[in-house]
């Protein structure tokens, strides 16, 4: 039960937030707030319960739906979606306090869509039942093409235009996956089921599997995106409000990697054998083609967009590296990413909120006049760039040490992501933080929001990147839980 | 006693971050309290740990302090564990006290910056992380220590921001070492594969039990690690950012970018020369590397205008120096060497730093001169350290380790009659640039107006080093002449003894040490000549002058051939081509709209024939396809 509360709480604060909106401004950040803080609490709730060892879901719940399809409302929870939760309240949290005081224009309705979308994701991440896992895809979908649409830069149209006919049709490639395997599990099985677990023994030809993988890697892919799916995402990021791209860039993107560890690979093993070559190239190429574009850009959002292109590379390469260190090192990654990149867009929306501008040419030296948020800016830009003793640093080293051990050589060529990444990284500050001061005005440093965000997430990633051991622990199960032709557990 | 260990790199760290959140907030006194005592502290439990290290020496002459299992999955279970060894016991001891004297000497010339407590701060991160690096049991520590130290170094060469300048330079900085760090983690990924651990003890065990000697994947480790080393030590071919790096204020250069930081390449290799050992043909390219940029900077040097730059070329030069003794097997004299020129390198900077802060930041030694009798303690700690860099024979430090290493450059394991002339000829150099720098700083006229003088907390660290930097040597002298080679025997237990392959005829321990000390003669007489006697006020203008004063063109090539065409490709792609793909897709879609709406005419004749032709294409469809 407690997982479908997890949802419920937050369908239920966006409705009350919506509504309250109508009779003052504050209700609908306090309501989301304490919706958001309510549900940290209760996840962090199942985490101190710990992950039981006995079974593969420490919690489940599953309800009958369409009995005709066999499609049930079947929640579960194991350790991975149990730290994919974990950063959604923590991420969404962030989120909201980061549009504290930057959104004026109907603030129920905008907390409304940001609960909504969070409700969505810890859906994607607590669904084993496939019917189910797309509904909360879809669900994902539009209110941040209203976050975007509505809230947005001045492209906001195009961007949210852009981003929903990438995520749609790529969908649309999965739901028809989707229904021929149900289709093809009722040829042998006899019985309709959209349950995961049913569907996992599905024979399939290989051919078939191939088709059937693609089909849901398409989605996920582009989710992710990988290299070259990721145009969508600059746009959607760089014009979304602060806490659109908060969630895009640390939720979002992790639900691509999430559905190729829960789907795609015990669904399809022998395909992800085949592909992975393949896929792994395209890792190596969105890591230092994301990391370039990174480096060429001049508005301080999409360069933080781009270095997501960069990083979720690394998180694709160490998936269809295929071994447990790998896989591990993705978790961390994903994790480390989403409060690295997220603490960036932080900084970017609070800079654009004092300068009004993303332009990197309206920004340097800015130390002088807000030394404190370019202390923190720059803590995140080192992390952000792999610097040992933070979150980031442990993700990409485990990823790149699995897939040294697969394959060497795209293992070496990622590794020039680090170079990269610093061109990118140094870059970056250079262009705000250091060099002469350019605005030559008087701006606020930190506010007690920025601190509230910035101090958390600071702790985290100095956490994860010092001692990740009970994040590991966490995860550790679920890797192993994968079936075996998935995961080649070597050495 | 030696568990006290952890607080050498936890008392610094603490401060740090102390300092990084109140600093700005402290009054000044509190600042300099923490920042100097965290380093104060830690040299004084360094030597509590020496004490016991050396009156009762731990089993195996090794002491491992696990502190926690950083992370486990699966087999990767890197250790966070502090290892001491007589190496790292002489680098713990060198880096706290070299780096206790510079603070202090900091708590003045830093004064009156508005930066005060984030100079301390970084300051203190950066000996934390020098200590990590220096006294991590597993690679992967080290690797944290090293990426820590090179992200000091980044934050202090670029520490006064406004000017766009410094930060390039330490953009600079960071992205060259960077290039060594990441053949550094690749480095890390193959042995971690091939032999299962990443402790150092551990790997050096299985590396000599599992890879016969010259075996590929030893060689591949081995210039992988090597790639990491040349990157941290600025040698060649990655030399280019330590001149730029002297944008950082001076008591920066000193600690990390003479003393301890750019040795860390001669440390990574020494920790892990069982591997080196391995590969002969990588033992053979460090010496190459050694000789030939030991070469090259002291060229470089010998035609600077820049105070600062010249001790960096000189400082390039005699790191090439250790790796020369690391490429020749002379593990221990490398050891040596990095310990001396750590004192001496730091007094000449020092002493450089009290120049300039008395000429109002003026760092061009062709406006300097006469200031002997204006800055006594700065021109006798030039003298001093000058000497000892230059190889003053018998009085100074530096005329003991460098001897070894010539020696051993014939004698030892690779030595040949090339590395003992390139060494020869660096030593002819070093001495002219030596004088040649003292001559023009500190005789002939007066150019400048010396504005302040140092206070004690300059003229004290000073003092110190001046003692360190005469008789630090005869921790380690000659057994050929009667002395004892102390420094070598206690690292003996670590590092293989040195060996004597080749003994004369002509080449042999007196006649060396006898052409070293004429070569060193040769080359202040000739300094005596050019800018004492003759007094040559203007820097050299020849094509080849300029030529070595701009580090022998490296920066124009790099630039051609790595920096322009990233930037070009980065700005010519900075729409994202394969977005194009996409946006074509989308006017595709609208001009195929726009053509099918054309047929949209409203006249019943085309609806007509659209019919009829569509209707007899698909019979004919089906007829063909019966």
């Amino acid at each position: 039960m407690i997982l479908l509360w997890l949802i419920a709480i937050l369908i239920l604060a966006g409705v009350l937030a919506a509504v309250a909106g109508r009779f003052n401004a504050a209700a609908p950040r306090v309501i989301s707030l304490a919706a958001l803080v309510l549900d940290l609490a209760l996840c962090l709730g199942l985490w101190g319960r710990g992950l039981s060892s006995a079974s593969r879901w420490s919690e489940e719940l599953s309800w009958t739906w369409v009995p005709q399809l066999g499609i049930h409302f079947h929640l579960a929870l194991d350790g991975l979606g149990l730290v994919l939760i974990l950063l959604t309240m923590f991420l969404g949290i962030m989120a909201v306090l980061a549009s504290w005081n930057g959104i004026q224009r109907s603030p129920g309705f905008f907390h409304f869509n940001v609960m909504w979308v969070l409700a969505g994701v810890t859906g994607v991440f607590l669904a084993v039942d496939l019917f189910l896992f797309y509904f909360f895809w879809e669900l994902m979908l539009v209110p941040m093409y209203f976050l975007i649409a509505i809230w947005g830069y001045q492209r906001r149209i195009y961007a949210a235009v852009k981003f929903f006919l990438f995520t749609q049709i790529s969908s649309l490639l999965m739901l028809i996956a989707m229904i021929v395997l149900v289709i093809l599990h009722q040829r042998t099985a006899g019985f309709y089921s959209f349950d995961l677990q049913d569907l996992l023994a599905t024979p399939l030809a290989p051919d078939m599997e191939m088709l059937l993988a693609l089909g849901f890697l398409a989605a996920f892919a582009v989710k992710l995106p990988a290299f070259p799916f990721h145009t969508w995402l600059p746009d959607a990021h760089a014009e979304a409000p602060t806490a659109g791209s908060v969630i895009l860039a640390g939720l979002l993107l992790k639900t691509g990697a999430f559905g190729m560890l829960r789907f795609v690979l015990p669904l399809f093993p022998h395909a992800v054998q085949r592909l992975a070559p393949l896929m792994m190239t395209l890792a190596v190429l969105g890591i230092l083609y994301g990391a370039i574009l990174a480096f060429a850009q001049n508005d301080l959002k999409r360069m933080v967009a781009y270095t997501s292109v960069s990083h979720m590379g690394f998180v694709l390469l160490g998936i269809f590296a295929l071994n447990p260190i790998a896989l591990q090192g993705v978790v961390v990654q994903m994790v480390s990413h989403g409060i690295s990149t997220g603490a960036l867009f932080v900084l970017a929306g609070a800079l654009n909120e004092r300068l009004h501008s993303r332009e990197l040419r309206d920004m340097g030296g800015l130390w002088e006049t807000m030394p404190m948020l370019s202390g923190v800016g720059l803590f995140f830009v080192m992390a952000s760039a792999g610097m040992p003793g933070l979150g980031d640093f442990v993700g990409e080293f485990m990823v790149l040490l699995g897939t040294y051990q697969a394959t060497p050589v795209l293992s070496a060529l990622a590794a020039l992501g680090m170079i990269t990444g610093a061109c990118y990284a140094l870059r970056l500050a250079q262009k705000t933080f250091l060099g002469p001061n350019v605005h030559h005005s008087d701006f606020p440093d930190a506010r007690w929001n920025e601190r509230a965000i910035a101090v958390p997430m600071m702790v985290c990633l100095l956490w994860i990147g010092l001692y990740p051991q009970p994040l590991l622990n966490m995860i550790r199960p679920a890797i192993d839980n994968m079936p075996r032709q998935a995961v080649t557990a070597r050495r | 006693m030696l568990n006290l260990l952890w607080l050498a790199p936890a008392l610094p760290l603490t401060s740090a971050v102390l300092l990084a959140i109140f600093g700005s907030r402290w009054p000044r006194k509190l600042v300099s309290l923490a920042g100097v005592g965290s380093i104060g502290l830690a040299a004084v439990a360094s030597m509590l740990v020496a004490w016991s290290f050396l009156t009762a020496p731990p089993p195996g002459n090794a002491f491992v302090l696990p502190l926690w299992t950083w992370m486990a999955a699966g087999s990767f279970r890197p250790e966070f564990g502090l290892y001491l060894d007589p190496v790292s016991l002489l680098m713990l001891l060198v880096v706290t006290f070299v780096g206790f004297l510079i603070h202090l000497y900091s708590t003045e010339y830093m004064r009156g910056d508005e930066g005060y407590a984030r100079f301390f701060a970084y300051m203190n991160l950066f000996v934390a992380s020098m200590l990590l690096l220096v006294l991590g049991s597993n690679l992967l520590v080290l690797y944290m220590g090293w990426e820590g130290v090179g992200l000091c170094s980044y934050l202090l060469i670029g520490f006064w921001y406004r000017d766009a300048a410094n930060v390039r330079a330490a953009n600079k900085a960071f992205l060259v070492t960077r290039i060594g760090d990441t053949a550094f983690a690749i480095g890390l990924f193959l042995l971690f594969t091939q032999l299962g651990t990443l402790d150092i003890q551990q790997l050096m065990q299985r590396a000599q039990s599992q890879w016969p000697a010259g075996s590929t994947l030893a060689i591949a480790a081995a210039a992988l690690l090597l790639g990491g080393a040349v990157g941290k030590s600025a040698q060649l071919p990655l030399q280019t950012w330590l001149p730029d790096a002297m944008a950082g204020p001076t008591p920066t250069s000193a600690l990390i970018h003479a003393a301890t930081m750019v040795t860390a390449g001669v440390y990574l290799i020494a920790r892990t020369h069982v591997l080196f050992t391995l590969a002969p043909e990588v033992q053979l390219v460090v010496a190459v590397i050694g000789a030939a940029t030991l070469l090259m900077a002291a060229c470089s040097a010998l035609v600077q205008r820049d105070i600062k730059r010249v001790l960096a070329y000189s400082t390039i030069s005699q790191i090439g120096y250790m790796f020369l003794a690391l490429g020749l097997g002379a593990w221990s004299a490398a050891m040596f060497h990095f310990m001396t020129h750590a004192f001496f390198k730091a007094l000449l900077f020092l002493a450089a730093g009290a120049v300039i802060q008395s000429l109002h930041h003026e760092q061009d030694m062709f406006r300097m001169g006469g200031l002997r009798r204006e800055l006594p303690v700065a021109f006798w700690s030039f003298v001093i350290g000058g000497s000892a860099l230059a190889g003053l024979p018998l009085l100074t430090a530096g005329f003991f380790s460098k001897d070894l290493i010539l020696w051993q450059s014939w004698a030892g394991l690779n030595g040949s009659i090339w590395f003992w002339l390139c060494g020869m000829l660096g030593a002819l150099l070093t001495s002219l640039y030596t004088y040649r720098l003292v001559f023009l700083v500190f005789y002939g006229t007066a150019k400048s107006h010396v504005s302040e003088r140092p206070g004690l907390a300059i003229k004290l660290p000073l003092a110190v080093l001046c003692v360190l930097s005469i008789f630090a040597g005869y921790l380690d002298t000659p057994p050929h002449f009667g002395g004892v080679p102390r420094l070598s025997n206690f690292l003996n237990s670590t590092l293989p003894a040195l060996e004597e392959v080749h003994v004369g005829p002509v080449i042999t321990e007196v006649t060396t040490a006898l052409t070293a000390s004429l070569v060193f003669l040769a080359g202040f007489s000739l300094a005596y000549l050019l800018y004492y006697r003759r007094r040559v006020e203007q820097p050299a203008e020849s094509a080849l002058a300029r030529f070595w004063a701009a580090g022998w063109g490296f920066d124009t090539l790099y630039s051609w051939i790595f920096v322009r065409p990233f930037v070009w490709l980065a700005e010519v792609n900075r729409r994202d081509i394969v977005d194009s793909l996409y946006t074509a897709l989308a006017s595709l879609t609208q001009a195929s709209n726009g053509l099918l709406q054309r047929t949209e005419t409203g006249h019943v004749r085309w609806y007509a024939s659209g019919l009829a032709i569509g209707s007899a294409v698909f019979l004919g469809l089906v007829w063909w396809m019966r």
